[in-house]
């Protein structure tokens, strides 16, 4: 080693974000199929082919496609031949993205092709995400993710942090800022409806949907040729919590607080919040947990209320971030994912452009 | 832009066995991880990150459930990360935990990998119908056994390979106490005269259906300078990917399989695998894919592994010993067998691998692979590190 060698981190940013239209149902493509047009899309905006891709990493989950190893055909949506350094997380795609940015950071590649999808519809979600809980103990009850989240919602009206009126004005101004969302699958006025558990109604809690979103990262001068305005990633840090919800406090997001601060997001503050909440009440949580006042744009994008493609959607708040850095309206942009039952795993990301 | 150089300084795995009924899932994994902290002497405030891996959660009916495990591994608190790439997954999920170190995000990262086979039934598992897609056939070595016979045909090798790597494994086990199969009674006229399941592949050379895991501790330079016990520094490592089925493929020696090791030994200045490895652990869950990877890896030529293999060099005496543990033929937790590899050639350099110790072993390869041999995941360990 030399002593002209730069001793800090390689700068990384987002170049390019895709996403596909979110649809309740997607039953006439394969996830091949619904993968493929983002993939083309990211690499059509940097004029990259897949040989030129130093890492590819993607994430996904079986339970959704109801069979193992659904991944590996998914894999022949990027044309991997000749045969492409790459890997795999059973995760939300924003997740995919850190196992790249390490990647990148160890100056093993200087670009790196990120992917994630899910397809909800071939099965009922609610009953599938079940299966993440305890095997022992919980998951033989079935208690599903509405419930769950239902119990976390009454915990902040029993504290006194939101009310049923606060929770449909997340939910109205979620869909209300979708209509300019061109992907999103609820958007516009919709009545927040009934009670599907108390205290969440039909307005509280997201839609059901399929999609895929794909994003290219690219190290220093890499990025710069290939965006006129990189979103230079910051930070990123993630961070997981006890998964019994008896030894939780599910007013607070602990694991997200730690995560911002280890990802930077405090030093400065930010303009705009993409914050992956399904759930109206979840975004409560996250405000507090991130300290975000009503200076922050939230969701611009319309959040996970208006599409939440399970295992995409985290990815999808990182894309729309730095989306909105790349056409210069937002300059510091915090992105949030989450994973498991009641926010118990949560992901942070800052991302900056160069000043203007 | 430099790398920290990666260290293995803790080494844990379970007793292997068909089935765990005293521990449930998480039993299994705190076992593996207490011991490899054990033997890294630190403790669980120790570890800045968990990686977890394993094979498809139909195998356990579990959907991503590093969810549930995270109370279990001590990670609450702490960022965890779940790797999937089908069979090679162990390898793969020790290659992103070495990653966080080398890229210095973090210090000292606690890996895993695990399947409890046993919770469910593997075979079904895999046998999930999806329309117009083709079915696995009757298990994986349904879908191994006409890539066995293609090699067999393209080389000349003659029928009796597959049964001298069977019966060296299975001896190999009986000197490894963490290893499922211990026949202490085999013979190579046993594996032999054993059921043909799919031809040419007989029981004997068959790998059996385990519960286990395997841990691992890796740490950067300062973090090797406290160890306890000689640390196995990670020389190179790599991954490699192409998809299942395609017109051009080879499935004997696939493309993704030669670039991931050619990858590995750049990094480690390796130019004659042959004569700078002293040793492997290769991912060889079928007895014929012994002599397959061996040309893969660049071991022997094209059409000449089958010799190596019947000339004993890769017997535990040998001068390229494979699989000293006795291998994925001996024991096959699916989702911990890559990293299982990966840790067995790092006891290797270590000089900790007990009875099954190669004298002077300096540098080992670690290897696995999964899918139809669609993803790759190597590493190669030495006991001095890369820079010296």
């Amino acid at each position: 080693m030399t002593s002209e060698e730069a001793p800090g981190p390689r700068d990384i940013a987002v170049v390019a974000f895709a996403q596909t239209d979110h649809r309740r149902s997607t039953a006439e493509s394969s996830e091949v199929e619904m993968v493929m047009p983002v993939l083309h899309d990211v690499l059509a905006q940097t004029g990259l082919r897949t040989a030129d891709i130093g890492f590819t990493c993607s994430g996904s989950s079986d339970y959704l496609a109801g069979r193992a190893f659904s991944f590996t055909l998914a894999l022949d949506g990027v044309g991997a031949w000749p045969p492409i350094s790459e890997s795999h997380v059973e995760m939300d795609g924003a997740w995919a993205l850190y196992e790249a940015w390490t990647k990148l950071l160890t100056g093993d590649a200087d670009t790196a092709l990120v992917y994630s999808y899910g397809k909800c519809s071939p099965g009922l979600v609610r009953d599938v995400l079940t299966r993440q809980l305890d095997p022992y103990y919980v998951a033989p009850l079935w208690p599903d993710a509405v419930a769950l989240a239902a119990l976390q919602a009454q915990a902040l009206m029993d504290a006194g942090l939101t009310d049923e009126r606060a929770l449909a004005a997340v939910g109205a101004r979620s869909r209300a800022d979708a209509t300019a969302n061109p992907h999103a699958q609820l958007k516009g006025r919709i009545p927040q409806g009934d009670h599907v558990v108390r205290p969440l109604r039909t307005g509280d809690c997201p839609p059901i949907g399929d999609g895929a979103a794909a994003v290219i990262l690219a190290a220093g001068e890499r990025a710069r040729r290939l965006c006129a305005r990189p979103a230079w990633i910051r930070g990123v840090d993630h961070r997981i919590e006890a998964h019994a919800l008896g030894v939780r406090d599910l007013t607070d997001s602990p694991s997200t607080r730690l995560a911002a601060e280890r990802a930077g997001a405090f030093e400065r503050p930010v303009d705009t919040a993409e914050l992956h909440a399904p759930f109206s009440s979840q975004e409560v949580v996250l405000r507090r947990a991130l300290r975000l006042d009503d200076s922050v744009c939230v969701n611009p994008s319309g959040g996970a209320l208006a599409a939440n493609p399970v295992m995409a959607a985290g990815l999808i708040r990182i894309g729309e971030a730095a989306a909105r850095i790349h056409r210069g309206a937002s300059d510091r942009a915090l992105a949030h994912a989450t994973s498991g039952p009641c926010l118990q795993q949560n992901l942070v990301a800052v991302l900056e452009g160069d000043p203007r | 832009m430099s790398k920290e150089p990666v260290a293995v300084v803790g080494i844990g795995q379970t007793r292997h066995v068909a089935a765990r009924r005293d521990v449930s899932i998480a039993g299994l994994v705190r076992e593996a991880a207490h011991r490899a902290l054990h033997d890294a002497e630190l403790t669980w405030s120790d570890i800045d990150a968990v990686v977890i891996g394993k094979a498809p959660d139909f195998f356990e009916g579990v959907m991503m459930p590093e969810l549930y495990l995270a109370d279990a591994l001590g990670a609450v608190g702490k960022p965890m990360l779940r790797v999937h790439t089908a069979g090679s997954v162990g390898g793969s999920t020790a290659l992103v935990a070495a990653n966080l170190v080398a890229a210095r995000v973090h210090g000292t990262v606690l890996t895993l990998a695990f399947e409890k086979q046993s919770e469910s039934n593997a075979m079904w598992g895999l046998s999930l119908p999806i329309p117009f897609q083709q079915p696995l056939l009757a298990g994986a070595g349904g879908f191994f056994a006409p890539h066995v016979r293609a090699y067999m045909r393209r080389s000349g090798a003659p029928d009796s390979i597959g049964a001298l790597v069977a019966y060296k494994d299975r001896r190999n086990a009986l000197k490894n106490p963490y290893a499922h199969l211990h026949e202490h009674d085999i013979t190579l006229e046993k594996v032999v005269a054993s059921p043909m399941l799919w031809d040419p592949i007989r029981y004997s050379e068959t790998c059996p259906s385990s519960d286990g895991a395997c841990a691992m501790v890796l740490t950067d330079r300062a973090g090797a300078a406290r160890a306890p016990r000689p640390p196995a520094w990670v020389l190179g490592g790599a991954m490699r990917s192409e998809p299942t089925l395609f017109a051009g493929k080879d499935f004997v020696s696939p493309q993704a399989g030669k670039d991931c090791a050619a990858d590995v030994y750049r990094q480690a200045g390796v130019t004659d695998p042959r004569r700078d490895i002293d040793a492997a652990e290769i991912y060889v869950p079928f007895s014929w894919y012994e002599p397959m990877w061996l040309e893969n890896l660049g071991f022997a030529a094209e059409g000449e592994g089958w010799k190596l293999t019947e000339s004993g060099a890769t017997a535990l005496d040998g001068d390229l010993p494979v699989n000293m543990s006795g291998g994925v033929l001996s024991t096959n937790p699916i989702g911990a067998s890559g990293m299982i590899r990966f840790a067995e050639a790092a006891l290797q350099v270590r000089g900790q691998a007990g009875e099954h110790q190669v004298d002077g072993a300096r540098r080992v390869l670690g290897h696995a692979y999964g899918g139809g041999s669609q993803f790759f995941s190597m590493w190669l360990v030495g006991s001095t590190p890369p820079d010296s």
